[in-house]
Order: structure tokens, then sequence, then C-alpha cells
């Protein structure tokens, strides 16, 4: 690139986004999702790249998996000390990675898998999660150099500078099993690309990949900081994830409630509905949260415990599809990264703007 | 010629595409942008999914995919000829301003956006099945024709999704049905196609028949929907006073 001025160069890209999921809960090592990402290299730019697996830590499934990256051992050691006030820590180590010549100047990565102390909670009168939670938001505004990237259960975030099948074989996620992944190769737009500005964005079980650069950014910052929430990245996707943990976990919201909340019809559409029940539905939706409308491009997919749950924005400004093979649902920013995972994949099909599509494992089988 | 692009990037793709001209065949394709992008003078089969912006700029070549295609086919296309023998993407035929573009399927959103004609440059895309929401937006010029035929036995539920010709100000689109479940902006008008108007696609359609195969006079057999906008200057003083 010596010589070559801005302005000389264009590199096209787009972020790419992909998902897989077994509705019957059958295990996947990361190896698919990490393929998936391939023929769609060009829509990232070597910023960033990242997964998530559910499911891949049933020995701990009963502990909050923390993942953290830390600056130096002083402050892992800082942060140590911190989390053995109000958690127990039943097992901590180094996530183990690969050296490759692709990933370079990584962090320190840690993982531990924590409960919350009995008496913590009785004292400060909170559930589990909303403590978890705050603990997540007081490490990351507060304890300078260590940030945490993951923070469910059975679940796991794996993210770095660079290109998406890289990341996974630094983070060798051959050798993880879930039952669903989630995946992302970044182009930023707005910001320098960092660790842990790449996607998938986390809160709990909630962990969201993104394609977009939505314009709504500081007017869903403003509203979702009054309950508590940390925006620390200037990232977009950031706030999608707690608006979304918002709307699902604070104020119990169904997975299509929340969909027509950030991705909410036009008037005249709602208008236009037969429905009686439906139209006043979302009107309802839209009057109580105007400020959580998210305007501007996006497609997601959100993971949770036990599924996916893909979106666009209402305005269909960024591309994405949906595929089926026996148990398992495919989505991709790009067909070609269906047909990679699952060559006889059938029903390929778009879903319209704002059109949530959940897939849900079988009860009983995550 | 014959290529398996299983393993192969854009460009080498394009390069030796490049290197012939006659009939040549990629095997194996996969998510490959930028195809044949500003070619003339072949004809490609492409077997697999290519990728974004299929035949961009494309200039006279004749390309056929036995598959289904990504987004932005044939972006800025000025001639030639583009026939997909499945589904397309979001945004097809941005901007063309030439050639024609023949679909069996279904189109995504934005089919046909800001598709424009010049004296005997008259871009055509002619979609089988239904398209999304905002189907010729912002048309300058050119045909746009949706037949909404049944895909794999099954009935389209619905010819286009909402917002069709949102800033629409030249061409034509054509709908084959009565459109009373459409709603149309009001700078456009719709109204029965007449006779006269039908001859206009008729040759449009025979050439979608004779590729699928399926039968001309059933398919013009039916209701069409002509929509055109409404005068020279329909957004006049919407953006600002002129």
């Amino acid at each position: 690139m010596a010589g070559m001025r801005e302005g000389e160069i264009r590199i096209p890209s787009g972020c790419a986004i992909a998902a897989v999921i077994s509705r019957e809960g059958k295990k996947m090592t990361g190896e698919a999702i990490m393929e998936s990402m391939k023929p769609m290299h060009d829509r990232s730019n070597g910023l960033g790249g990242g997964f998530a697996g559910y499911g891949i830590y049933p020995e701990y499934k009963d502990y909050y998996a923390l993942h953290l990256f830390f600056d130096c051992r002083d402050t892992r050691k800082e942060c140590e000390a911190f989390l053995k006030e109000s958690f127990e820590v039943v097992k901590g180590e180094l996530i183990p990675t690969r050296k490759i010549p692709e990933i370079t100047d990584e962090p320190i990565i840690w993982r531990y898998f924590v409960t919350p102390l009995r008496s913590v909670l009785a004292d400060l009168q909170l559930d589990e999660k909303e403590f978890v939670a705050r603990t997540v938001m007081k490490i990351n505004t507060e304890m300078k150099g260590a940030y945490v990237f993951s923070s469910g259960k059975n679940m796991g975030t794996f993210k770095a500078v660079g290109f998406p099948e890289d990341v996974g074989r630094f983070y060798c996620l051959d050798e993880y099993e879930g039952y669903s992944w989630t995946a992302h190769g970044r182009y930023p737009t707005n910001t320098p690309g960092w660790w842990g500005g790449a996607h998938p964005f986390t809160l709990l079980d909630y962990s969201v990949v993104h394609n977009g650069e939505i314009s709504s950014y500081d007017a869903n910052r403003r509203f979702i900081e009054m309950f508590g929430y940390k925006c620390n990245l200037q990232t977009d996707t950031e706030v999608i994830t707690y608006i979304l943990d918002y709307l699902l976990r604070v104020q119990g919201l169904t997975l299509t409630e929340a969909a027509n909340v950030i991705a909410a019809p036009f008037w005249s559409t709602i208008e236009g509905k037969q429905d009686a029940y439906e139209k006043q539905k979302l009107q309802y939706l839209r009057t109580v949260f105007p400020s959580l409308l998210i305007t501007g491009p996006f497609s997601i997919v959100l993971g949770f415990d036990g599924g996916l749950m893909a979106l666009n924005d209402r305005l269909k400004l960024r591309s994405m599809v949906v595929g089926e093979k026996d148990d398992k649902v495919f989505i991709a920013s790009e067909e070609a990264a269906i047909r990679v995972m699952e060559p006889e994949v059938t029903n390929i099909w778009a879903p319209s703007g704002g059109e949530p599509v959940i897939v849900k494992v079988r009860e009983g089988a995550y | 010629m014959k290529l398996d692009v299983r393993n192969l990037g854009y460009r080498e793709v394009n390069e030796w595409l490049r290197e012939h001209d006659g009939v040549c065949e990629l095997s194996e394709c996969l998510g490959q942008r930028f195809i044949a992008a500003g070619m003339s003078d072949r004809e490609i089969t492409i077997e697999g999914t290519p990728g974004n912006a299929l035949g961009a700029y494309l200039n006279g070549a004749d390309i056929t995919v036995h598959g289904n295609a990504q987004d932005a086919v044939g972006d800025t296309m000025n001639a030639g000829r583009i026939t997909v023998h499945g589904n397309i993407g979001d945004a097809a035929g941005y901007a063309m301003r030439g050639g024609r573009i023949f679909v069996r399927g279904n189109a995504g959103y934005r089919a046909g956006i800001h598709m424009k004609a010049y004296r005997d440059k008259v871009p055509v895309m002619v979609i089988g099945g239904a398209c999304g929401s905002f189907l010729g937006e912002y048309q300058a010029g050119g045909v746009i024709v949706v037949l909404g035929l049944p895909q794999d036995g099954q009935k389209t539920s619905r010819i286009v999704g909402n917002f069709p010709c949102t800033g629409m100000h030249g061409g034509k689109m054509f709908l084959r049905t009565d459109a009373a479940d459409i709603t149309f902006p009001w700078q456009v008008t719709a109204r029965p196609a007449e006779e006269a108007d039908l001859a206009e696609i008729r040759e449009y359609v025979r050439e979608y028949c004779s590729l699928f195969g399926c039968d001309e006079e059933s398919v013009m057999n039916s209701p069409f929907t002509v929509v055109t906008p409404d005068s020279r200057n329909p957004y006049k003083q919407l953006y600002v006073a002129n």
C-alpha cells in the first residue's frame, strides 16, 4: 500500500453476519460457521471478527461464564480481587488460543465461571441477572484496562481484530460444540476497530451481530442510559444489545414485541392493519417506546439461551437470507454463506423488513 | 470453455472471462461478486450462486444463471441480457440504463431502483414471481414487468410488497394483477392496461416464456395494471421551489 493515498483505493465492503441453529439441540463444532464467513470475506476489512456459541459450556452450565480482556497482569489481579468480593469463582483460566500470524497484539484473555454470592444478592435485594449485568457495566466503565465481552450462562463470545475466519482459528472454535452459533465480519465505519469493539456484543446470554449503521444511535443511547446501561464504545451495536436486554429481560416483552419496537412499522402501515388487536398493540408499542425505534440500515441476529432471532430494519436496507435443512436453520447476509454450511439447503427465503425470524430449540433439548 | 471456480476469487474469475470470448461456462460458483462486470461479446452460463453485483456495468454480454442470484444483479447495466433461473436478492437492476433482466422467480426489495432510459436505450426487467417492497423506487425510465406467476406450485400471496413506485418519475411498470390490494403514491397513476399497453410488453413476455418454457397466451390472458408517473415533474416543490 506504499504510496497509496486516501481516495486512490476503494475497498468495497459491508459487514457480514451468519448464524446456524439446531432446533433439536444437536451439537455442532464451530467449523461450519467459520467456513460460512469465507465467501463473504470481502464484506469485512480485517478490523474485527467474532463468534458466539450457545451450549458450549455444559459442565459449567449453572455458572455465568465471564470472558475478559485485560491490558496487563496487574489489571487482571485487581479485577479478580474485585470479582471475589461478590462472586463465587469456581474456575478461572486463560482462554485457549492458537498463535497464528494473522492475529497479533492480543490482550490477556481469560474466562471465569462464577455465581453471585447469595448474601450479596440478599443484601442488595437484586435478582441474579440484574446483579451480573450491573457488575459487567461497572467493570467496563470503571476498571481501566479490563473489559468483559461475554457474560452469559452456557454460552460464550469470542472476538478479535482480524478477519472472522482467522479469529475462529485463533480461538480454536473447532474444539467447541454448541447447538447454535452466530458470526460476524466487521467493517467498522465510525470507530477505529479494536478487540472490544468487534461483534458479537453481549450482555448476559444475549448476543448481537449486526450489519449496518443505525442513524438513531444518540437518541437510543440517551434513552437507554437512563436505565443504568453505559454505552462505552460509541458503537451502534452496543446500544442495540442493551435495548434488547431492556425490552426482553427488564420489560418482559416477547421477541416479536421487541422487534415491533425497534423495527416498528410505519404509522401508515399500522393504519392499514385489518386485525384490530394487532393494530392497537402496534400503536401501543410505538407510543410507549418511541425512543427505542432504531432507524437506518441494520440486519441483526440476536442469540439467546435456546434460540435466535433475525431481524432487518423496516426499510430493509441490508440483505439477509434464511434457509433450512432438517433440524437446522441458517441465516446469513448472503445465500452463498448458507450454501457453504449446507449445500443441500431448502426453503431459501429473504424475510421482509421488520419481520422477525424467531427460531427456538425444542424445550428440554438444550 | 469451462472453468470450475470453486476456490477462485472474483478477480481470477473475471480475468479468465476476459481472456475468453464466445461461450464461457462457470461451475461451482459460490458468492464471487462482480462476475462479468462491464463485459460484452460473450455468452456466460453460471452453475451455482453468483455473488453480489452480477453483471454490473454489463455492456452486451449474455449471462444465464442456473440457480439463484444475490443482491444488485445488473447494477448500472448498459446493454446485454441477464437470465436467472431462480430468485434474486435486493436492488436488482440498480440504475440500469439498458439491456434486459429476466428472472424466473421472485425478486427482493427495491427491484428496478432508479432505472433510467435515454433515446434508444430502454432497460427492461421481467420478474416472473413476486417482488418485495419499494419496487421501482425512483424509477426514471425503462420498463418493469412483474408477472406474479406461481412459484414451485405455490401461488404468490401478493405480487408486490409495500410502497411500490415511491419517487417514480419516469418509465412504466406493468403488474399482472388488478392491483386492488396495492397502495400507490399519489404522484403516479395506476390504471388497467389496455390493448395498446399490452402490445408494448408482449415481446418481453414472449422472451420470458421462451426462456423459461411457459405459455405466452395464458400469461397475457390476465388483467394487468400499468403505472406511470403523473406528469413531467410530479415532485415539484417537494424538496426545493422549482
